[in-house]
């Protein structure tokens, strides 16, 4: 075993026995902190600024025409890591504006107590339809509240602008595309 | 049997690696031997070879022979003989194995021509993958990735062609995404015998349809979607339902008829969204009927029977086992017991066991329609033989149990044990129903459901596992695919705990250790355990059998030894 090491405690000085230094340097932190720009936030009154790229609750979003932009292709509800995203594909009617996109989802369901907000889904979404957009804050009182529906979905998400009109474009060939012979 | 003849061997050489095949084996299944995969669209093994689709584009040589001598020339590089290449790609599919035949299937030349083909492939086909039902699944998909360019340089406009074509009641063509393969048209000309589908229009309009005044109705047209290698033609039930990738594929078998055609059940967290056929040369090929994709539909119907019933009064299995064993002991020596074409061979044995231990008849419910000479055959039970293999009985059964309905008129029978079989629908009259005590173990309500004393709900095939053997007494196993719906009890538990509270010998109610006794007992299962049964199947000797006459004509792989019922009566 090693020998103890006996460590010397040294006699304080006269100026530290008096505590006056140490009183004096204390009260200098107190008094810059009051007179410091505050770094907090009256949440809820106040809101933090949201910076780009922020990850916050799962949105789905229309195109600026209005059109819901998910055909449930369920790329999201695969790639969830903490499978929070549950959907049932649905067809839409062959008359409807939209009959050329054939397929939409007929329920949409993200559980937000599951989400970890990882963006996954934003990032493999094939139609660009779901976006982690800045709200940042979920609340409820049953677990039912936390499971936010298609409704709900498209409500949080709005309409973004979009560059493709992917869909709008094929109509367009349809309509007028390549002459037969 | 005559063993087959020894096909004759020859040897190939694929990327350098040298394989024997039999004569005549493409250049696609040659390479496949070799662990090599060539691309294709249009070859499929179990059709005509056409060569449309050009992806499988290999570079073919021959040894060099002396044209005047027929003596090979030595290559002196290598000391050995030397190949003659042929400058052009040719098609592997109708490349046909000959000796010394010599292919590359990685040449840059190769790799040129598939970027190629894909390249023209993908001109119209549209960016329709995330609601494409193929996806996933999709060959166009899976060889854009792996031999494909990668870009795409096409700025025109794609042709626009009809998305929503039905063929028939069960298939709907997606005209766009078609890449003119004529797989369906081959299905349907060779092998459904239903010539229906063809290509109308010239180049890049060129647009698969149904001949005029017909449609796609026969009962394989589904098979037309399997081997539609892109997401051309889509299942009318399966369309936009779920995805590929989500679901669990489990080995099973197609109950409709004595055929036994291999299938996968496609499952997700208990619910079942389609049924396709499983390959098995001896059986099916690469085929079922359409028919059968639909039975999944019975595991959650409406009429599914979800709680054992006593007396009409909810109850639980124990005292249900409880009723039946004071129902069939008050009727001791005059219970008959009615077993099922349906059961597995397990359920069969043990329903064998039950009905010596009540030393009551056993019967079966023989279900004669008519074979359509492919995968239905004329006894729609799937598993008759199973029932003549197990003991469970001796000859082929009735179609009607008057047999039994006269005992029950004439007092002899007093209560009846239906494993899984309507009585009612067997031609007992509902007079004859309420003269006796049923003890009833089905899966669907029904008449004899509504008339038995007791009630207990058993599994469909879905929710099982077990054997069944087909009329080439070929024995076949089944795995589960989904769990049971609530309420409903396994089978085999069921008739072990009745045939131990009826005081005989249990028997295990697990089904690996049940295979055990069934090897132990059943001599024509001798030495075969459930798990190595292998997935094509077991062909069990049929001789002891060979004089009764089955109902079955022909159809794909089966020729009936003796002469068909009909024929022999």
């Amino acid at each position: 075993m090693a020998t103890p090491v006996i460590v010397e405690r040294k006699p304080l000085t006269f100026a530290e026995r008096t505590y006056v230094p140490q009183i004096l340097s204390g009260l200098k932190t107190t008094w810059k902190h009051l007179v410091k720009p505050k770094d907090t936030l009256e949440y809820p009154e106040q809101r933090p600024a949201i910076p780009p790229g922020y990850r916050g609750v799962p949105t789905l979003v229309k195109d600026p025409h209005g059109r819901e932009k998910c055909v449930s292709c369920q790329l999201c509800e695969f790639v969830c890591p903490p499978k929070a995203i549950r959907i049932t594909p649905g067809e839409i009617a062959p008359d409807a504006p939209t009959g050329h996109v054939e397929k939409a989802p007929k329920e949409f369901e993200i559980d937000m107590l599951r989400c970890i907000y990882c963006g996954m889904c934003q990032e493999v979404c094939p139609e660009e339809a779901i976006f982690l957009q800045n709200q940042f804050s979920m609340t409820g009182y049953t677990r039912e509240e936390m499971v936010n529906n298609k409704a709900r979905l498209y409500e949080l998400g709005g309409t973004l602008p979009d560059q493709h009109f992917k869909w709008d474009k094929k109509k367009d060939a349809e309509v007028h595309g390549n002459d037969r012979h | 049997m005559i063993a087959p003849p020894k096909p004759d061997l020859v040897t190939v050489n694929v990327d350098g690696k040298e394989i024997a095949v039999p004569k005549g084996t493409n250049a696609i299944e040659a390479a496949r031997l070799v662990g090599v995969d060539v691309p294709y669209y249009c070859y499929h093994p179990k059709l005509s070879v056409v060569g449309n689709c050009r992806m499988c584009l290999i570079e073919m040589g021959m040894p060099a022979v002396d044209p005047a001598t027929k003596a090979p020339i030595m290559d002196p590089a290598t000391g050995k003989q030397k190949i003659n290449w042929i400058p052009r790609p040719q098609i592997g599919c109708a490349t046909n194995a000959t000796p010394g035949l010599h292919i590359r299937t990685q040449s840059p030349q190769i790799k040129d021509c598939r970027e190629g083909v894909m390249e023209f492939l993908l001109i119209n086909h549209p960016l329709d993958c995330p609601i494409c039902d193929q996806a996933g699944e999709c060959k166009l998909q899976e060889q854009s990735t792996g031999y494909g360019r990668g870009y795409s340089r096409f700025i025109e406009q794609k042709n626009v062609k009809p998305k929503r074509t039905q063929l028939g009641p069960r298939v709907m063509l997606d005209d766009e995404r078609c890449i003119l393969c004529s797989r369906c048209i081959r299905f349907c000309k060779e092998i459904a015998k239903d010539d229906v589908l063809g290509f109308i229009d010239r180049g890049s309009y060129s647009t698969l349809t149904c001949y005029p005044g017909k449609a796609l109705t026969n009962n394989y047209s589904l098979n037309t979607v399997d081997i539609c290698p892109v997401g051309a033609l889509t299942s009318t039930d399966f369309r936009f339902k779920m995805r590929v990738w989500f679901l669990k594929q489990t080995n099973s078998i197609d109950t409709e008829s004595s055929v036994g055609a291999n299938t996968v059940v496609w499952s997700r967290e208990g619910v079942i969204y389609r049924i396709t056929p499983r390959r098995n040369d001896e059986v099916n090929d690469t085929w079922m009927p359409d028919s059968g994709r639909e039975l999944y539909k019975s595991v959650r119907a409406a009429d599914r029977l979800g709680a054992v019933r006593v007396n009409g009064a909810a109850s639980a299995l124990d005292l249900a086992i409880l009723a039946a064993v004071d129902l069939l002991k008050a009727a001791a020596g005059a219970v008959a017991v009615v077993g099922s074409g349906r059961s597995s061979v397990e359920e069969q044995f043990l329903t064998q066991r039950l009905a010596a231990t009540l030393q009551a008849s056993a019967t079966l419910v023989g279900r004669v329609g008519e074979g359509d000479k492919l995968l239905i055959s004329a006894d729609r039970n799937p598993n008759v033989r199973g029932a003549l293999v197990t003991g469970l009985i001796r000859e082929l059964p009735a179609t009607k149990l008057s047999a039994l309905g006269a005992a029950i008129d004439a007092g002899k029978v007093r209560a009846v044990v239906s494993v899984g079989e309507d009585l009612a629908a067997a031609g007992l009259s509902a007079a004859q129903l309420a003269k006796v005590a049923i003890v009833y173990l089905g899966t669907h309500d029904n008449a004899t459901a509504a008339a038995a004393k007791v009630v207990i709900p058993t599994l469909t095939v879905f929710e099982k596992s077990g054997t069944f053997v087909n009329q080439q007494f070929r024995l076949q196993k089944f795995l589960k695919c989904v769990p049971a719906v609530a309420g409903a009890h396994d089978d085999l538990v069921v008739l072990t705990r009745l045939i131990a509270a009826l005081g005989a010998a249990a028997a295990p109610a697990e089904l690996h250790a049940l295979w055990a006794v069934l090897a132990a007992e059943v001599p024509a299962l001798k030495a075969i355990t459930f798990a190595n049964l292998p997935e094509t199947g077991l062909l069990l000797d049929a001789t002891p059998y060979a004089g009764l006459p089955f109902v079955e004509g022909e159809t794909l792989h089966y020729k009936p030894a003796a002469p068909a019922a009909a024929a022999a009566t």
